[in-house]
């Protein structure tokens, strides 16, 4: 059986790998345990070892080149097996899509190896995560001994299916291992109830934990006058009484009109590249009882603020009752979080994976201001930006965080 | 549907066999006058006459021999063994000669004998008759082994058992006797070699035969309440596995848990989960779990009994942890 050697995650953190320098060549018989490969990775130079035996039948990525993990990079066969389907199967391997479609495409012969050594996984999660593409090398086992068992795929399974409908920038990657086996201990004679995980707290748990370990977070936070936007809310709620237009809905148009101005923030980093979003998709955290989803809007920037305020409305409700459909929370391009209405003045959000920013909106507070010299009172609002290090840097996050702050300030321009 | 006994569904058999066919006798220790240790020869004698229902002496090793003898010359004798512990003296006839006469023979000779009695622990019948005698057996070419746990079971196993024209060790246990079910009426035949599955459900499947079936479907019944949703599968047909029955089911609930009350080293249930793991590997999310009885002679002790044979917590223990739930 011809064996696939794919580029091995040798770090936790690990997207792609530089192969070195081969140290076999086409053609050397190699026997298992053999170090056939020196790699960088993010971390270290790192050997590889082969998997199996047999002769190094083609190198697929050569020296100085890179890979991604789980990428073919070379064929092990015996000498007179056909390994062309292997080979035409290649390029699949290659396509967007990271971690996810090399596992994919990785196929049932593959070795899964990390720095900890082998994947404990039970058959049936290992067929599921090759079904589903899904790299069990990321995922938390909650099996006897951390072993993968099918019902942690369900998590990855629902994370995949949530994330954009183009191929996930980044790996769906749970909490590394180690966090799982640090939750156990307990102060003794404690008092406690252990309650089982909902799918939804799981999903929320891994992805939150995924994104604090894979992007570096910095936060912006700037304070806008809401003095006119409060004027104006009023005054459109004295106009149209089967109209309700909430703060959330003004700050959602003013981030969609800034977003549009500063597309750098409407992206995802992909690895090895950028995505930036020609729409603006964003989603509007719902708290619900044991959890919290996010609706998505639609092209936020070519929409009214009435419309918006009647869309948001209407997924709010149908999100509180459990009845959003799945791409009517999957999607978005960044995220709006308002804990306002709990009178918190500021708060940081998690970034929302595979988006680079979220915006977190604090309460609208009266408080003495200078004005003209003199001293009023003024209603004012903090927001926090959390942005991606790895997609955004801090004077581009400034930029449109100054971007929305004059928005809010000089509403009108909301409803022009 | 009759509700009927399980002695009661193994006696209709042999009446009804002996009625269709006149070469079937039955032969063995107290089966006449006394109608039978357990009383599973009822009215038999009375029916068919001495020629027909043998008393014999102590002596398995001779009346099990007498029996292939007959066999192989057109008869088709029913051994009844009074416990099937009571083989073990016959061992060299049913090993030696019964199971390998076709063979041997080129052919010429079958050998159409069921060998039936009652196995397995039951009341304190301490270390030398509770003993779980389909595993002496099961190992041997040419034997059939069948271990009903139903009275419907029972009675169509017995008669498709007395038809067939190889032997068939058929045991029986003395805690099922008294058990009741539904048996249909009139003529029914229950194939060889066939499972069933007792009872549907999605998350793991528990393998179990005789008696041990009875304690599975009691568990399934407690785990229902727990949200769990327990298959149980009974092979029925020890030797001549219906193996693909157990496969689709696991295949299906991708758990399984096998239950044997004998001592479980080399038993049923490693052979079950060799099975297991050769044809549903790429199905299983946890490695198959063995409830078998203790590896040690059966105690004569009512307390240490209970402790040697499988029980519903043991079940229920193996069933979560091959869920992986607490």
């Amino acid at each position: 059986m011809a064996i696939q050697v794919v580029m091995p995650r040798l770090s936790d953190t690990m997207e792609e790998g530089k192969i070195l320098r081969w140290l076999k060549k086409e053609g050397d018989r190699v026997e298992g345990g053999d170090i056939i490969a020196e790699v960088e990775t993010d971390k270290a130079d790192i050997e590889m070892e082969a998997f199996g035996s047999g002769i190094l039948r083609k190198i697929i990525v050569g020296e100085g080149d890179s890979a991604q993990v789980g990428r073919l990079i070379a064929v092990i066969a015996e000498e007179d097996e056909d390994i062309s389907a292997m080979l035409t199967a290649a390029p699949a391997a290659t396509g967007a899509g990271g971690a996810v479609a090399g596992a994919v495409a990785a196929g049932p012969q593959v070795l899964q190896s990390s720095s900890e050594g082998r994947v404990m996984a039970s058959p049936l999660a290992k067929r599921i995560a090759r079904e589903q593409g899904i790299d069990l090398s990321v995922v938390a086992g909650s099996g006897p001994g951390g072993r993968v068992i099918q019902r942690d795929l369900a998590t990855i399974a629902a994370m995949v299916e949530s994330a954009p409908a183009k191929p996930t920038p980044v790996s769906p990657v749970s909490p590394p291992r180690e966090s799982r086996k640090a939750e156990a201990p307990s102060p003794p004679f404690a008092d406690f109830e252990e309650r089982e995980l909902s799918p939804m707290r799981r999903t929320i748990a891994t992805r939150m934990a995924q994104s604090m370990a894979s992007a570096p977070h910095f936060y912006l936070t700037a304070e806008a006058a809401m003095d006119r936007a409060r004027e104006l809310r009023d005054s459109i709620q004295a106009q149209a009484a089967d109209l309700t237009v909430t703060f959330t809905d003004m700050i959602v148009k003013a981030a969609a009109m800034a977003l549009a101005r500063h597309p750098a923030i409407n992206a995802s980093f992909a690895g090895d590249r950028i995505r930036v979003y020609s729409r603006v998709h964003i989603g509007i955290a719902v708290a619900l009882e044991d959890g919290l989803i996010t609706p998505v809007l639609r092209d936020c920037d070519r929409k009214g603020l009435a419309q918006i305020a009647k869309e948001s409305k209407e997924l709010i409700e149908r999100a509180r009752s459990r009845k959003l459909k799945p791409d009517e929370f999957t999607g978005g391009t960044f995220t709006v979080s308002n804990l306002g209405m709990f009178e918190i003045e500021e708060f940081t959000a998690i970034i929302n994976p595979p988006e680079a920013a979220v915006l977190a909106v604090g309460s609208i507070q009266a408080k003495p201001v200078v004005e003209d010299s003199r001293i009023e009172t003024g209603h004012r609002m903090r927001m926090t930006l959390s942005c991606d290090h790895r997609a955004i840097d801090g004077a581009t996050g400034a930029k449109f965080l100054q971007e929305l702050k004059r928005l809010l300030e000089k509403p009108l321009q909301l409803i022009l | 549907m009759p509700v009927i006994t399980y002695r009661e569904a193994l006696n209709q058999a042999m009446r009804e066999e002996m009625r269709r066919d006149p070469s079937v006798f039955l032969m063995g220790e107290d089966v006449g006058v006394y109608q039978g240790a357990f009383k599973v020869s009822q009215g038999l004698l009375e029916e068919f006459g001495p020629k027909r229902v043998i008393d014999t002496p102590i002596s398995e090793g001779g009346f099990t021999g007498v029996g292939i003898g007959a066999a192989m010359v057109g008869l088709r004798p029913v051994i009844e063994m009074m416990t099937f512990n009571f083989a073990l003296v016959a061992i060299d006839q049913i090993v030696n000669h019964a199971a390998k006469i076709l063979y041997m023979s080129g052919g010429q000779y079958s050998v159409p004998m069921v060998i039936r009695g009652p196995g397995g622990p039951a009341h304190q019948l301490a270390a030398q008759h509770s003993q779980s005698m389909e595993s002496y057996f099961y190992h041997v070419p040419g034997l059939k082994v069948v271990r009903p746990g139903t009275p419907k079971d029972a009675k169509g196993l017995l008669k498709s058992a007395i038809r067939d024209n190889d032997p068939v060790i058929f045991i029986e246990s003395e805690l099922l006797y008294g058990t009741k079910g539904e048996v249909p009426e009139g003529e029914y035949t229950i194939p060889i070699g066939v499972a069933e599955v007792k009872r549907e459900g999605r998350d793991v499947t528990i393998v179990a035969y005789s008696k041990m079936l009875l304690l599975a479907l009691e568990v399934a019944e407690d785990l229902e309440k727990e949200g769990i949703s327990a298959e149980v599968a009974d092979p029925r047909t020890l030797r001549l596995l219906d193996t693909s029955t157990i496969v689709e089911s696991v295949k299906k609930t991708n758990r399984a848990v096998v239950i044997e009350s004998g001592a479980g080293f080399a038993g049923i249930g490693s052979e079950i989960a060799t099975i297991i793991s050769e044809q549903a590997f790429d199905y299983l999310d946890a490695p198959v779990e063995r409830v078998t009885g203790a590896n040690a002679p059966m105690p004569y002790a009512k307390n240490l009994e209970r402790a040697k044979v499988p029980d519903k917590a043991r079940v229920i223990a193996a069933v979560k942890k091959v869920l992986a739930v607490s």
